[in-house]
């Protein structure tokens, strides 16, 4: 055995104590070669790297996908990584490596508004551009955010879908992602204050938390109906609540009765739709959002941007221009149903 | 009987079956020691981006609340037992600081002292159940996994705790001086050094060897097995409290997930770093090695753009090719020890002039 | 002869009477009785949770899953072992189901079955082996498959999903079918559960598991192939696991690289609640289906019965902690009993 060898092994400690302390002192020579070799690396090429809630969500293979056609426009390197789950600190070594690399920009979907802060303060010191898209984080922490719609109209759509369809009076609940997404949670505040105003009828049962698990949020719904007997709408704002959701309903005696609505993707709702689960649910388009983020990258790192005010192009979706706390809005939240969802492929 | 038996002849044994350096060097820590440098060495030269200042920095933040909690650990699981609801404690004093400082308006300082209590009273209720009443300590720590991260979740609910003071933030991200070295490394080394000097060179960590080995002969060699159980466990407890208050002051957040899934982790580090799961054996610089050959490992295969994926499966196949080898080194050793037994004529020694019988 | 007295006097009482009263007082008995109370208290609050189609449906339903798999790990733990790698096996063959049907659309649903069931046996191979071979403890070994099993899981998925879409509507219709109101997939549970005690409690290998969880050691000496019976409960477990993964597709219709994470240690604690002990030896597997009922049940009934959602691990943490307590008391208060019972003859 090689690490038997006494002499192997004699060598290998006194290797231990200095390459350690050699390396771990921070000496000149050494990092400065590191240093020089990833800006080196980098070169012209802007390097975009996205990093969504977590891997394996549809709604962010789309988003990314968008990112990526747009990085190809703009010849820049793309490339994706996150974590399995959408814990908070999940996306945090990600974010810590892309900084070590020398990655220009990167495009991230927080998954808690500030776990994430301070490796993006690191990275932007290092140089790095953060744009956050889809759910942000404190604004110290990022350059820009591109919002899908502003949270008042994705709160007050929502709210709207669901009152026409239980005739504005009676028992509704909520499925969300996690509980604290800072989206999500953006978005179910305005919605009691929407309900509260507005529609004096409807009452707000309950909050359950699906974690943007598909297991979890089948269990979350069953056990949502059975805690609520009277209940005739759900509002799910997170597209994989509201297909797991959809799932459990077209099997279950409750369905047509209870009605369910919120945020979805027309591939994952289309056999709802047409049997009769789901009447009409609403989303922007992720891929478009994702295109939009990965220009206003490209347009930071070029520096045609730098803050509120500034305009740029954002390839074949037209001019964009920075609004006053940073975010860039990509447009209106809109409504899918069984008349228009055949013509959406996302 | 008159007569004296004619006197044998004498032989006599060394004291130790090998000598110093090969006692010292050739060994399981060693190995890992090794392993480590080899590692970082090559990591180093062949991994983009590894020998950059950061790399060293981030290793360290992110290994740190594994390093803390496998230090109690090792001492834990030499004793022959095991303890899986560090990382629901290491939440659930996240939880209760954060509430603290975030709802009722608590100093950092007091609201972390709380959570050391409350660190405390979990390892206490670990080891009553464990060492008073006798429950395994495997089923006891599942117990109170769920129940010490229910409390957590019940705890918090839907808040999301953020906002922590920035004076105590900074501290826990800073470096040291101008180095690669984040400042958590001071109490890392601390700890680590008090819990060898505890292991190592005192009476009580003798006892958690000999727990190890036979609890009723440490039993009746005057160890007092069910108090140096309850320690641990209350020690156990209160690192996990600690590392708690630096996650929440790293990531500035506290929520229901907070540390979910690190227990295993630090149980792969501690098993990797050479402690046997059988108890008795097993020292704290293999640990240590463990758990920073497991960050080296991680950080260079993300560097290279390996997903976790890869980097759970080399984790996982490294911890197992690890303890097969113990054993098969075992084995190897005892075959050859039989070997040499019975190819030598062993006359009883004589007694009584300084040298030491050995068992051959 | 005839005077020989023995310690204990054969009993008095029919074997009909004996059997009633030791089911009474059995701990599967205790656990049932638990279960039950929940399920009463539950319905009290609200009668759907049992007296409508959906109620009736999800509470046979939902603990299916756990079921299969707590069954499996029984066996493991009877033999002084553990098993922490069959969430990662259940989530391996839940994407090898997914895949199955997308790759070779009108496979028969039963051939799929099959084959999950041996991908699982061969993953519990791969434990067995390890286990038996190099005499590793398996809590070290179960921990490192875990790891590697899921990592392979997520290599070999990446970001790619099963959906709805990708599963025939026929076996999709498994997840909710029901057989004079139960269940399909029940059935499967009870079925497995059902052969897997006949086989501990009747046959010879099942009867020298038991052996081989009291004292390694002397079933070694006795001359009992300790061995192959360890290899054959991993393979057991894995199989199930792999059964399992099915099942998960059918009833949750999708499958990703992160299905079946965090389900050991709720197999562990079913089987702990049920009243096996960690240590083996002891133990049924009835006690570990009851036991993975009253875990899924009381995440159902706690909502209804007005206990914040948040609050649910603590109770499944008391619930564990209760389990285990009770049994350490009865187990002394059982020793103490025997020991006077020598003493006074």
């Amino acid at each position: 055995m090689k690490w038997n060898s006494p002499r192997f092994a004699a060598a290998a400690a006194v290797a231990l104590s200095a390459s350690l302390v050699l390396a771990g002192c921070g000496s000149g020579s050494s990092s400065t070669a590191g240093d020089g070799s990833s800006t080196g690396g980098g070169g012209g090429d802007t390097t975009v790297t996205f990093i969504p809630k977590n891997l394996g969500n549809p709604y962010f293979d789309t988003s990314d996908k968008g990112g990526e056609t747009a990085v190809k426009e703009f010849g820049g390197t793309y490339a994706q990584v996150g974590p399995q789950t959408a814990t908070p600190d999940g996306q945090v070594p990600f974010i810590n490596t892309a900084a070590q690399q020398g990655i220009k920009a990167i495009v991230i979907s927080a998954d808690d508004a500030s776990a994430p802060c301070d490796a993006l303060k690191q990275a932007m010191s290092a140089g790095t551009k953060v744009v956050t898209f889809d759910s942000d984080t404190s604004a110290d922490c990022r350059n820009v955010f591109v919002n899908q719609a502003t949270a008042d109209g994705i709160a007050k759509v929502e709210v709207d879908m669901i009152a026409k369809q239980i005739g504005d009076s009676g028992e509704i609940a909520i499925l969300s992602a996690s509980a604290n997404a800072t989206n999500q949670n953006a978005w179910i505040a305005l919605m009691k204050k929407d309900l509260a105003a507005n529609h004096p009828n409807i009452k707000l049962d309950g909050v359950v938390y699906g974690n943007d698990d598909d297991q979890t949020s089948f269990d979350k719904t069953s056990a949502l109906l059975q805690q609520y007997p009277n209940l005739k709408g759900i509002i799910s704002p997170t597209t994989v609540g509201i297909a797991a959701a959809a799932r459990y309903l077209s099997k279950s005696q409750y369905k047509g009765k209870v009605a369910l609505t919120g945020l979805g993707t027309p591939d994952q709702m289309r056999s709802f739709v047409k049997d009769g689960t789901v009447q009409e649910f609403a989303l922007w388009n992720p891929e478009d959002l994702g295109y939009l983020a990965a220009y206003a990258a490209q347009a930071l790192v070029d520096g045609t941007i730098s803050g509120p005010g500034d305009s740029f192009k954002a390839g074949k979706l037209g001019n964009y221009t920075v609004g006053g706390d940073g975010s860039i809005l990509l447009g209106k939240p809109f409504v899918f149903d069984k008349s228009n969802i055949d013509q959406f492929h996302f | 009987m008159t007569t004296t038996t004619a006197p044998a002849t004498e032989t006599t044994y060394a004291a130790y079956a090998r000598p110093l350096w090969q006692r010292l060097l050739l060994n399981r820590t060693t190995a890992m020691v090794a392993l480590l440098v080899v590692a970082y060495v090559y990591a180093y030269n062949q991994v983009p981006f590894f020998s950059g200042k950061l790399t060293l920095y981030f290793l360290l933040m992110d290994m740190a609340p594994i390093l803390l909690m496998a230090l109690p650990m090792t001492l834990v699981i030499v004793t022959g037992e095991i303890d899986l609801s560090v990382a629901s404690t290491l939440g659930l004093s996240a939880v209760v600081t954060g509430l603290l400082i975030h709802d009722h308006g608590f100093s950092l300082p007091a609201a972390a002292l709380v959570a050391l209590v409350v660190g405390v009273l979990a390892g206490l209720l670990n080891g009553v159940l464990v060492a008073y009443v006798g429950l395994p300590s495997l089923a006891v720590t599942i117990g109170t996994l769920a129940l010490y991260r229910g409390i957590a979740v019940g705890l918090i609910g839907t808040k999301a705790i953020s906002g922590m003071p920035a004076h105590w933030k900074d501290l826990v991200n800073r470096h040291i001086g101008t180095s690669s070295y984040p400042l958590v490394v001071i109490p890392i080394v601390v700890l680590a050094a008090l819990f060898a000097l505890l292991l190592h060179l005192t009476p009580f960590g003798r006892g958690v060897y000999e727990i190890g080995l036979n609890a009723e002969a440490a039993h009746f060699s005057g160890v007092d097995v069910r108090r140096t159980k309850l320690v641990l466990y209350v020690l156990s407890g209160v690192v996990s409290a600690f590392a708690g208050v630096f996650y929440l002051l790293r990531f500035d957040s506290a929520n229901t997930d907070t540390g979910t899934g690190l227990e295993l982790q630090v149980i792969a580090a501690v098993l990797l770093g050479g402690v046997s799961i059988f108890g008795g054996r097993g020292d704290l610089i293999g640990v240590l090695a463990g758990v920073l050959l497991i960050g080296v490992l991680s950080s260079a295969l993300r560097l290279q753009q390996t997903g976790s994926d890869v980097i759970e499966i080399v984790i996982g196949v490294l911890l197992v090719l690890s303890v097969i080898s113990t054993q098969l080194l075992d084995r190897v050793r005892s075959v050859r020890g039989r070997l040499r037994r019975t190819t030598r004529s062993a006359p009883a020694p004589e007694v009584g002039d300084g040298s030491r019988k050995v068992m051959s | 002869m005839s005077t020989t007295e023995l310690l204990v006097e054969p009993s008095r009482v029919s074997p009909v009477q004996r059997a009633v009263v030791g089911a009474f007082r059995s701990r599967e008995f205790a656990i049932a009785a638990v279960l039950v109370l929940v399920v009463a208290a539950a319905t009290f609050k609200s009668s759907s949770f049992v007296f409508s189609h959906d109620g009736w449906r999800d509470l046979l339903l939902s603990p299916s899953l756990l079921l299969l798999v707590a069954i499996g790990e029984m066996v493991v733990i009877v033999t002084r072992n553990v098993d922490l790698s069959v969430g990662s096996t259940l989530g391996l063959s839940a994407y090898l189901t997914g895949r199955l049907f997308t790759d070779h659309p009108g496979i028969p649903i039963l051939l799929v079955f099959v084959i999950g069931l041996v991908f699982g046996a061969l993953l519990g191979c791969i434990n067995g082996l390890l286990v038996t071979v190099f005499q590793v403890p398996a809590l070290v070994i179960t921990l490192g498959t875990m790891y590697a099993f899921r990592g392979a899981l997520v290599h070999w998925a990446g970001s790619k999903q099963i959906y709805a879409s990708n599963l025939p509507d026929s076996f999709q219709n498994l997840g909710t079918e029901q057989i004079l109101t139960i269940p399909v997939l029940t059935i499967v549970g009870l079925a497995v559960l059902v052969l897997v005690g006949y086989y501990l409690w009747n046959a010879r290998g099942g009867r020298e598991l038991y052996a081989i969880g009291s004292d390694p050691e002397a079933a070694g000496l006795y001359g009992l192939p300790v061995a192959r019976r360890v290899f054959g409960a991993f393979v057991v477990c894995g199989a199930l696991a792999g059964l399992a993964g099915v099942v998960q597709d059918a009833r949750y219709s999708t499958a990703t690289s992160s299905t079946g994470q965090g389900l050991e240690l709720q197999a562990v604690a079913a089987v702990v609640i049920g009243g096996v002990a960690i240590f083996g030896g002891s133990g049924s597997v009835y006690g570990a289906a009851i036991g993975a009922f009253l875990l899924i049940t009381i995440n159902a009934a706690l909502p209804i019965l007005g206990i914040p959602e948040f609050w649910q691990n603590a109770v499944v943490g008391v619930l564990i902690l209760g389990s285990i307590c009770l049994d350490r008391f009865l187990a002394q208060r059982r020793t103490h009993r025997l020991i006077e019972s020598r003493d006074d003859a």
